[in-house]
Order: structure tokens, then C-alpha cells, then sequence
């Protein structure tokens, strides 16, 4: 207000200088004016009338954050809808040999054989138990060799015999070379200075190893034999057929990929995601979309008819409103139950949505009742509109804009309840996956194997995000009150 | 107010009985009961059982049966653990939780008037900007994630460090406090930042304020005695919520934390479905929210002069 006053004097000032100044006005003739056409002045300043919701629609176009959160949203429907269409591995499917892998690339490997079993070497030319007085003058064991192929199904070891050994440690170390200092760790111990073999099986990858054996007894010795191997990835041919049943041995097959990894039994965690999503956004998007038909024709109702059934129908909204609503969600989530074989997910549904009308309930009869007693609704009235016409032509296309933002929030928060739930375990039964039950799954390992974990939180708060932020942003759009303020 | 008061308190004692008689039709929704077990009993034993425990009685003694042991407040006993009943499990665990829960209370509520304070206040754009975005994150990131990823972080610079700087879990000193007092609030600490924010936005404005600065007092004293004050009153109206999203949040926090704390012993009821434990305890929480809620509002009416008013018409 202050700053137009003060604009407005300045030009008034300004004007007067050039009247009293300005040569060029003096010497001003009749000559100069002429009438201006009439073509001037039809041209009207003018813009195509806007609808509530091309307005709507417009400032959110010009909220950035909306916008991306629209399109992450779009995403998210297009990950779920489309994605098992073009990712194509069996959510179900547990691959026992891949557990809780990290994120990989599609890897070619070898199809071995069924192994022949291993034949410990046992030398008959030293004893097991030598006296202990050679402890210390303990060798190292020499030549350490390996036997056959090294693949990640198996690394078989040997070496000779050390004099006076009663045993022998094996150490396996995925760094550099072992040192005096460093030999890896130590993964078996050997009882018997005549056993000089010894097949090692566990947790191998396809990667450099070095492995080291040292001779012991009593004491260990300080030299060692070491030898580095690289391993070449092999798969066995009954794990192999699982995946491709004509799988042979001695060919090389392609294992898929796993982009987000696997986890701990073995399934692809992309896959489940898709099918997890599925579950999370149902519960997300049906129960407050059942919640708000609920509520609005509760509100609607109470708001419209006024009187004893709006007292009665707004004291059981209060009651309902006073449960605590998270510790009545596992209530119910307990006494709707879910018998064996069925998911949980409709228990889940009927819970949330007897507990979450009473918010669109109220938001709709304080809409309808400040509606209803409008000028515009008692013109319409006068002019004798029937109430189905009011309701449908005035109050609800009115109240509709209020109705979205508060579903939009809506959304979030039962994703968030749905993932709470899961995660306490209470949500949808295990062979079913939702984000929030892969979280309460990935985190037993999340210290280890942390992909197990992160991605479905990821996707989880993404979602919660993008929907917070979309509702913030239509609520600046569509709340008339908003934008007086701007 | 004293009149103002009693209402409160006679509504917060009709809800909680609502509370009750939910909770106990929601129980005896459930399909079977405690009786029926892995092994088979024989009818008699069944029978017996079932009138020890008044199971053959209608619905609505045990009902009767129900209230009357909740209003003695005695809570029922554990069907899964020997010897426990609901109070004991209350008396040893709750004290734990109510430590937790008040020590992110605290925190929540200073950091989010703090938080609030600075973006309702800065002239740069950047920090508004970016504790809003903060804001947003934390209200949308659920407290198991911060849990579960501020517990990888802590091991690992725990690791770093050699020592222990912070444990991530179990229950013992102050030191085990932090970390899950700072997870559980932190989701609140977010709401109350946008609130004291908008509340901050709106006083700026007002005409004592305007008064203030023409009556030449200092920035800082119009700040602290003008604006502060008056913006805090709308945060206590919702410390009530705040409460009750700390205390159910806490069922997660703990269980990650693995602190034996009240919340804790609530899931793995869930998880054993403990009936009468789940029973116990739900009306215990419900109780407990309903009169936080109320304690607040009570409070808020004696802080805040105005209320008086509309509490005398209401």
C-alpha cells in the first residue's frame, strides 16, 4: 500500500516537470491530432477464461517440486504396472547358490558335473603324531599345489608332508600376497601330520584368492607355503537345471542378473520390488480412497441433514477419532486375523479404513456446512434446484479440490502404516511381498548384506516423498485461501 | 476452568471405557482362543480349563468380568510367559520407555521451536530452503530406516574410532539413550519445525509487533519476547499427537535398538499373539494417550491466557 502511494506521487511529479519544460509540447499544432480508428479500440485486452481446474493445474505446472514428484509418481505406477513385463524373473524363485548377493551383472559360468568326491591325501610315509620335541624346529609344509580345476564350487589343495608336524592350518586371504605378518584366515585346521589335503567349499567367489598352509604342532611354524589361484565361476549341474532343465555339463551357461541383488534366499530383489510395489501401493492407494467415500458420505450426509443424526453421526466420529490410531491397527490387525494361505492384505485394508474415515468425514460436513448457507447454493435453491442438484452441481464440485489434497496426504500416510506394520511384522503374510516386510527381512542383515535393506526403504520413503511433496504442492494450487496469501 | 477441566476429564474416562469395550469385541473377533493349542486336549480338560478361566460364561459376564478387573486395574496375565501378569510387564518395562519417550519429547520439541525459529527468521532463502526439504525427508523417511541406518553408521565410525563412542543398541546409561531418542523424535521434531514455522510467519506480521518496533526495542528482545513467545503456544496444542506418535513409535525403535522397553514387549505380544498381553496393553496405551492428550490441553488453557475465554463458552 505504502510503496503504490509513493510510486504514484513520483510519476505525478515527474509529469508536471515536462509540462512546464518539454519544448516539444509547446510547439504542438492543431495538425498533430487526428481521431484515432476505431480498429484501436476493439482490440480488448484479453485471456481465454480459465476453468477451477485448468487454474489448478496451471500453478502446479509451476511448482517444480510437484511436478517431479508427479513424474516419480508416474514412474513408480510404470515400475509396477509395466515392470514384471519387462523384467522377467520369477519373484518367487529362490536360488539357493546366489544368496544375498550384492548387485551383479548377468555372468557367464561353467555347468560342472556331479563332483567326484574328494579323496583326502593321506601319506603313509610320515606318522600323524610325531614325538613333540620337534615342535620347535618346525618347517613350513612344502609345495603347496592345487588339484584340478579351482572353481567356485571348489578349490582342492595339497602339499608335502612337513617332518615332525602333528597337523596342519590352511589360511585363505583375499588381499595381497600372504606375509610374515598376514596369512588370511584361517579356515581349517587339519589333525594328523599325514593328511595332506583339503577341499575348500566355503563362500567362494569368482575372484583372486591366496592361500597359505602352515605345519603345527603344538605351536604352528613360522614358515608357510602359499600359492594365488584365480577362480573360474562354475555352477553345478542339479542347481544349473533348476534354472535351465537342459542345462549340461561341461557347457557354459549365463546366470541372470540380479541389478539389485538377491536376497536371503536367493530371490531377485528387483522382481519382488515390482511385486512388493504392488501390495504397497494397493493398500496405499484403495484404503484411503475407501476411507474418503466412506467420510464423504458420512460428512455429506451429517453436514446436509443437520440436526440430531449430524450430532449422533459426529460423536461417533469423535469416538472413533480418540482411538490411538497406529495401536489400533495392530489390534485389528490381529482380530481380522488371516488365515493360512491368504495374504492379510483385505484384513489390512478393513482395519485402515475403519479407522481413517473420520478425518474426510469431518473435513467434508464442515465443507458441505459452510456451503450449504453460501449465497450462491440459496439462489440455486430459490430457484427451486432439487438437493441431488445441489449436492451434485454445487456442494461436491466445490468440495472436490479439498477432498483431493487431503487423499493426496491420505496416500502416504497408509503407505507409511502399511510399512510400519510389515515391519512389526504385522502386515501381510510372508510368501506375499511388501516393502515394508522386505525391510523387516533386510534388516537381520543389514549390517552384512545392507542391499537387502536399503532398497526397499529406499523405495518407500521415494514414494511417501513424492506423495508428501505432490500434496503440497496441489494444496497451493487448489486451496483458494492459499493463494490469497501469494 | 475448573469446570473446563472436569468435562476433559469425564470425556477422557468415557473414552478410554470405549477404548476398553473395542478392544475386548476386537479380541473376541478372533478366530478360536487361547485353549485351542498345538496339542489336543481332551473335552474335560477343555471344559475345566474354561471355567477357570470364565470362558463358558456369555459374552457379556466376561465382559462384565472384564471391566470390572481393569477398573481395580488389574491388566490380566500372560498366556505365553509363566508367571507374568500384564502389570508386572507395565511396571518393569514402561518406566524404560516413558525415560525414552521423554528424552525425545524434549528433543523434538527444542530442536523443532529451534528449527522453526531459524527458518521463520532467516533472511536467506538457503537455510529456509533447505531445513524445509530436511523436513519433508524426515516426515517421509520412516523411523525404522533412521534406526537401522544411523545404527550402520555409528558401528562404523565406532569401528574408526576404535572404541565405543555411542553403543547401538541394548539399554544401560545415558549413552545408550542418544541415539534412539534421536531416531524416535526425529519424525516430530520435523512436524513441530514446520508448525513453529508457520506460527513464527504468522506473528511477524501482527500489529504488537509492528508496536514493538516502533516503540524501539531491540531485535533481539522483539524476537524473544514478542514473537517467540507467542509462536510457541500453537506447538503445546500439539504435543498431545506428538505423544502418542513418540509412544507407538517407539514400538520400532525399540525392537531395533533392542532397549526393553514397554513398546518391545508390546510387538513381540503382536508377534506371539499374546492375547490378554495385547489386551492389557492396548487399553493401558489407549488410557495412557487419552490422558497425555488431556494433561495437555489442561496445560495449554493455563499457559495461554485466550483459551480462557473459549473454554468457558465451549
Amino acid at each position: 500500500m505504502l510503496k503504490s502511494t509513493t510510486a504514484h506521487s513520483e510519476t505525478n511529479s515527474r509529469f508536471q516537470k515536462t509540462m512546464e519544460v518539454d519544448p516539444l509540447i509547446q510547439d504542438l499544432t492543431l495538425q498533430d491530432f487526428f481521431q484515432a480508428s476505431r480498429e484501436v479500440s476493439k482490440q480488448k485486452i484479453s485471456r481465454p477464461s480459465l476453468s477451477y481446474w485448468k487454474d489448478a493445474w496451471l500453478r502446479l505446472q509451476r511448482n517444480r517440486q510437484a511436478i517431479t514428484s508427479l513424474g516419480i509418481i508416474a514412474g513408480l505406477t510404470v515400475f509396477t504396472l509395466a515392470g514384471p513385463l519387462a523384467w522377467r524373473l520369477d519373484p518367487a524363485f529362490q536360488d539357493l547358490t546366489r544368496i544375498s548377493e550384492p548387485p551383479t551383472f548377468a555372468k557367464s559360468v561353467l555347468v560342472l558335473g556331479e563332483p567326484e568326491p574328494f579323496q583326502e591325501l593321506v601319506s603313509s610315509e610320515v606318522p600323524a603324531t610325531p614325538q613333540l620335541d620337534a615342535a620347535a624346529t618346525l618347517k613350513a609344509p612344502g609345495l603347496l599345489q592345487i588339484t584340478g580345476n579351482p572353481t567356485t564350487q571348489s578349490v582342492r589343495l595339497q602339499w608335502s608332508p612337513s617332518e615332525g608336524a602333528s597337523g596342519y592350518v590352511v589360511y585363505r586371504s583375499e588381499e595381497g600376497p600372504p606375509g610374515e605378518d598376514y596369512l588370511g584366515v584361517p579356515i581349517a585346521e587339519i589333525e594328523g601330520g599325514n593328511r595332506l589335503s583339503y577341499e575348500d567349499r566355503f563362500n567362494l567367489e569368482a575372484r583372486r584368492y591366496h592361500y597359505a598352509v602352515t605345519a603345527k604342532n603344538g605351536a604352528e611354524s613360522a614358515g608357510f607355503s602359499a600359492i594365488e589361484t584365480t577362480l573360474a565361476p562354475a555352477i553345478r549341474v542339479a542347481d544349473a537345471r533348476k534354472l535351465t532343465p537342459d542345462a549340461e555339463p561341461g557347457t557354459r551357461m549365463t546366470l541372470p542378473a540380479h541389478p539389485l541383488g538377491t536376497d536371503y534366499l536367493g530371490r531377485d530383489l528387483l522382481a519382488r520390488l515390482m511385486e512388493g510395489a504392488r501390495v504397497s501401493l494397493f493398500i496405499g492407494f484403495v484404503a484411503p480412497l475407501l476411507a474418503m467415500m466412506i467420510g464423504i458420505l458420512i460428512g455429506g450426509v451429517s453436514g446436509f441433514a443437520g440436526g440430531k443424526v449430524d450430532h449422533w453421526l459426529m460423536r461417533m466420529t469423535d469416538f472413533v477419532l480418540a482411538l490411538p490410531f497406529l495401536l489400533f491397527m495392530i489390534l485389528f490387525k490381529v482380530a481380522f486375523g488371516a488365515g493360512a494361505g491368504e495374504s492379510g492384505i483385505s484384513a489390512m485394508l478393513l482395519a485402515m479404513v475403519i479407522l481413517s474415515w473420520t478425518g474426510s468425514a469431518r473435513l467434508v460436513r464442515g465443507q458441505v456446512l459452510q456451503l450449504r448457507d453460501s449465497e450462491f447454493v440459496q439462489a440455486s435453491r430459490l430457484l427451486g434446484a432439487s438437493w441431488v442438484y445441489l449436492l451434485l452441481r454445487h456442494l461436491l464440485p466445490n468440495t472436490m479440490g479439498v477432498i483431493l489434497v487431503s487423499l493426496t496426504f491420505a496416500i502416504p500416510s497408509a503407505i507409511f502404516t502399511e510399512a510400519f506394520l510389515s515391519f512389526i511384522g504385522m502386515g501381510v503374510a510372508p510368501p506375499t511381498p511388501s516393502w515394508g516386510s522386505m525391510c523387516n527381512d533386510g534388516i537381520q542383515t543389514f549390517l552384512t548384506h545392507p542391499h537387502e535393506f536399503l532398497f526397499p526403504a529406499l523405495f518407500i520413503s521415494m514414494a511417501v516423498l513424492a506423495f508428501n511433496l505432490l500434496g503440497d504442492g496441489l494444496r497451493d494450487a487448489l486451496d483458494p485461501k492459499m493463494r490469497s496469501v501469494q | 476452568m475448573l469446570k473446563y477441566i472436569l468435562t476433559r476429564l469425564l470425556s477422557g474416562i468415557l473414552t478410554v471405557y470405549f477404548i476398553a469395550t473395542v478392544t475386548f469385541a476386537a479380541m473376541h473377533l478372533v478366530p478360536g482362543d487361547p485353549i485351542t493349542g498345538n496339542k489336543a486336549t481332551s473335552p474335560e480338560i477343555r471344559a475345566n480349563l474354561e471355567r477357570k478361566y470364565g470362558l463358558d460364561r456369555p459374552v457379556l459376564v466376561q465382559y462384565g468380568i472384564y471391566l470390572k478387573n481393569m477398573v481395580n486395574g488389574d491388566f490380566g496375565i500372560s498366556f505365553t510367559q509363566q508367571n507374568r501378569s500384564v502389570n508386572d510387564i507395565i511396571r518393569s518395562h514402561f518406566p524404560i520407555s516413558a525415560t525414552l519417550g521423554i528424552a525425545s519429547i524434549l528433543f523434538a520439541t527444542f530442536g523443532g521451536i529451534f528449527f522453526g525459529a531459524l527458518t521463520g527468521i532467516s533472511r536467506k532463502k538457503i537455510y529456509d530452503r533447505s531445513i524445509m526439504f530436511g523436513v519433508i525427508l524426515a516426515i517421509s523417511v520412516p523411523s525404522f530406516v533412521f534406526a537401522a541406518v544411523s545404527q550402520f553408521f555409528m558401528t562404523e565410525l565406532n569401528q574408526k574410532a576404535g572404541t565405543t563412542l555411542l553403543p547401538v543398541g541394548g539399554w544401560g546409561g545415558l549413552s545408550h539413550m542418544i541415539l534412539p531418542a534421536i531416531v524416535l523424535g526425529l519424525g516430530t521434531l520435523a512436524f513441530l519445525t514446520r508448525l513453529m514455522r508457520s506460527s513464527l510467519l504468522e506473528v511477524v506480521n501482527q500489529d504488537y509487533i509492528r508496536t514493538a518496533r516502533a516503540k524501539g526495542l531491540s531485535p533481539t528482545r522483539i524476537f524473544f519476547s514478542h514473537q517467540l513467545r507467542n509462536a510457541v503456544l500453537p506447538v503445546i496444542t500439539v504435543l498431545g499427537p506428538a505423544i502418542a506418535a513418540i509412544t507407538t513409535g517407539g514400538f520400532v525403535v525399540e525392537s531395533v535398538f533392542a532397549i526393553p522397553g514397554l513398546g518391545r514387549y508390546f510387538v513381540q505380544a503382536v508377534q506371539q499373539l499374546d492375547y490378554t498381553v495385547i489386551m492389557g496393553l492396548t487399553v493401558f496405551y489407549g488410557a495412557f494417550l487419552v490422558f497425555m492428550v488431556i494433561t495437555v490441553d489442561i496445560a495449554y488453557g493455563l499457559i495461554d491466557p485466550r483459551i480462557k475465554v473459549s473454554a468457558r463458552s465451549a
